[in-house]
């Protein structure tokens, strides 16, 4: 897998706590033995909700469509543990994810198909989506290595726990090789359990 | 200094310091199931790995099957298909599967301790949030994504960061009509739904130390709500009795000795915890849920908060919108249209018998629709033994099948259009009950029994003798 270090593109905002991901991707399109086409159903429920004109659905906003950073706010991603979640905002061009908070199995996921998630201060959140809805197109450009987001005019800090940060810039993030990289000491650890060996 | 039992079960499978710095864990049970499944599968296909210990992996069938007629094929075509997909992996990769025809089949998270492959000690993976219901038996268990579930069968084990722990302590003696459930929702409410972010919760004091292993694992199948990954309790004498015997416990001298390790890896008396926080059993009361997460709830004696009172009034008023609830109304009341009685929270035995026992010699209000499904093949037929579906069949309730059911929108089982339904389930988002502006009410099954009964939301005290 390749090394990720700098997600560069539009951007759009999509207010409010603890969107859970029963609404990024309801459970009914979760049927089905693939991932494929899962970016046709992001907030789907959300977005048939948000009728009213002026109320569109970031998602149906003619201006962010192409974007490539989402921006929300806290416990982003909480629930169920659905990759079906990540992988259908992925699919639908979402580089890279920044918000106040994540929740703990969304952040994960998205840690594991390579869409990092980045933390910012609450205040920088606000003045980033309030500059992104009053300017559409702008640039964003979030660097993992420098731990910053950077547009025309403005710039915060953006964390990352270490961890995530060197999967993503040395391209490790796919786990399963490095997991069976040293089988010897896997099976050395099952046989000094006693409810492996019978007790 | 002593320790926790997550540190425990936590050194002892550690099989290495990763060079990204996360631990490299060994898994002790993997449980399987349909819906996160397939991909994984088909990753271990590309690339030409074999699941590295099928002796430590189990299937079932849950989420997306029929509760009231069976019969393969399915209707649903795309349903089908997942079954059999499961049916092939299970068979090609060597691994056991409780299928649709299968005595042991189930709700993941009701199986595995039923069957006695959930034991103490071991640490568990599912992909499956509530996966964290197993650590009522002082495990450590996971809910996972489909690309860990690939990890998982591969190696049988996880690149994991270490949590930290938060005890709460619940002491004193629950009133009657205020069960686990009503603990667990009051937990989540006082400390939030982002509140155990980064923590396990383990659940300690007298309280618990009363409870039976059902009533445990209401409690800890719930800890994610409150965004904690993993929930347990320290296994004890309750946890060891209800192990003996189960097909996949120890038998005979190797239980003996099993109990003997079970025991060492409970925390220590002098553990050092990350935080700390005790709760009065004596003070609470029977909880309803009013909005769109498992955090909003309030007694059901108290009104729906009215949201220039009170901060974050942005969220409350939407959720109050979506409700259709006037802001300070009482919530008992409230009219409901379905009562579901199931799920991995409380759909075993006891929670069964408690409703029943409201239920027994009343009626199902005409305007609701009700209905009982039970977590596993053999709670089905343990409750059938008892009488307890003749007694639910008898008062006007659908007797169902085993499976997720209403719990989510997967499977035929769906709300309707914008249907209130009061629910012993552990989700109330927006939609999560199959019908996209469909409004569910968390709650005990006791209380739901109550609700069913009435129509509508009531204290489920006054229903009890
Ligand atoms: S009963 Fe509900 S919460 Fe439990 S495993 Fe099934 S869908 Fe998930």
């Amino acid at each position: 897998m390749g090394a990720i270090t700098q997600i560069q593109g539009r951007a759009l905002p999509m207010r409010g706590d603890d969107i859970d991901t029963d609404r990024i991707m309801p459970a009914r399109f979760l049927v089905g033995v693939s991932f494929e086409g899962l970016e046709k159903h992001v907030f789907e429920d959300d977005r048939k909700a948000a009728v009213r004109p002026h109320n569109r659905h970031p998602f149906d906003v003619g201006q962010y469509q192409g974007a490539k950073v989402l921006i929300v706010n806290s416990n982003f991603g909480c629930g169920s543990s659905r990759e079906h979640a990540p992988q259908g905002l992925h699919r639908w061009g979402i580089d890279a994810v920044i918000g106040e908070s994540f929740a703990e199995i969304f952040f994960g996921n998205s840690v594991m198909i390579g869409m990092p998630c980045v933390t910012a201060e609450s205040a920088d959140i606000r003045a980033l989506m309030e500059l992104v809805e009053k300017r559409p197109t702008i640039e964003l450009a979030i660097d993992l290595a420098a731990g910053t987001c950077m547009a025309e005019g403005f710039m915060c800090r953006v964390s990352i726990p270490p961890n995530a940060r060197d999967a993503f810039t040395s391209g490790a993030w796919d786990t399963t090789g490095m997991l069976l990289a040293r089988y010897e000491q896997v099976d050395a650890a099952a046989a000094r359990l006693p409810y492996v060996t019978g007790f | 200094m002593g320790k926790t039992l997550l540190k425990k079960v936590w050194d002892l499978h550690t099989v290495r310091q990763l060079p990204t710095g996360q631990t490299q864990l060994f898994i002790g049970l993997h449980l399987v199931h349909e819906v996160t499944s397939p991909q994984a599968f088909d990753a271990l296909r590309q690339r030409g790995w074999k699941v590295s210990r099928p002796d430590r992996t189990f299937a079932t069938v849950d989420h997306i099957i029929p509760t009231i007629e069976r019969k393969r094929p399915f209707l649903d075509v795309v349903a089908e298909d997942m079954i059999a997909s499961l049916e092939r992996n299970c068979r090609d990769f060597g691994v056991r599967l409780a299928g649709l025809d299968d005595d042991r089949q189930g709700i993941v998270h009701v199986i595995g301790p039923e069957l006695g492959l959930t034991q103490p000690g071991m640490t568990i993976a599912c992909g499956d949030s509530h996966t964290s219901t197993h650590g009522a038996f002082g495990s450590v268990a996971f809910g996972i994504g489909t690309s860990q579930v690939r990890d998982v069968l591969a190696s049988q084990c996880l690149a994991i960061e270490p949590l930290k722990v938060r005890r709460i302590r619940i002491n004193g003696q629950l009133p009657p009509g205020v069960y686990a459930k009503d603990v667990i929702l009051e937990i989540i409410q006082r400390l939030g739904v982002r509140g155990g972010t980064g923590y396990a919760y383990e659940y300690a004091g007298d309280t618990v130390e009363r409870m039976t292993m059902d009533e445990r694992m209401t409690m800890c199948n719930m800890s994610i709500e409150g965004g904690a990954r993993v929930g347990y309790v320290n296994p004890d004498d309750t946890t060891f009795e209800y192990l003996k015997g189960l097909p996949f416990a120890p038998q005979g001298d190797a239980f003996e000795r099993a109990k003997q390790w079970w025991r060492s890896i409970a925390s220590d008396a002098d553990a050092v915890f990350d935080d700390d926080v005790e709760i009065r059993a004596e003070e609470l009361k029977p909880v309803v849920t009013w909005g769109v997460n498992p955090g909003q709830s309030i007694a059901v004696d108290e009104r729906v908060p009215a949201p220039d009172e009170v901060e974050e009034s942005q969220a409350i008023s939407d959720a109050l919108d979506y409700m259709g609830l006037e802001p300070g109304r009482p919530i008992a009341g409230m009219k409901v249209d379905v009562a579901f009685i199931g799920s991995c929270t409380n759909a075993r035995l006891s929670d069964l018998r408690e409703a029943a026992r409201i239920v027994k010699g009343r009626h199902v209000a005409p305007h609701v629709k009700a209905l009982v499904v039970p977590g596993s093949v053999g709670v089905s037929k343990a409750a059938e033994r008892e009488g307890l579906a003749d007694v639910f069949r008898a008062a006007g309730f659908e007797w169902r099948g085993a499976g997720c059911s209403m719990c989510l929108g997967m499977n035929p089982d769906k709300l309707e259009g914008n249907q209130v339904c009061a629910a012993s389930s552990n989700r109330n988002f927006k939609g999560r009950q199959g019908s996209p502006t469909g409004r569910t009410l968390l709650m005990s099954p006791a209380m739901v029994a109550a609700a069913a009964i009435e129509g509508k939301v009531v204290d489920v005290r006054e229903l009890l003798n």
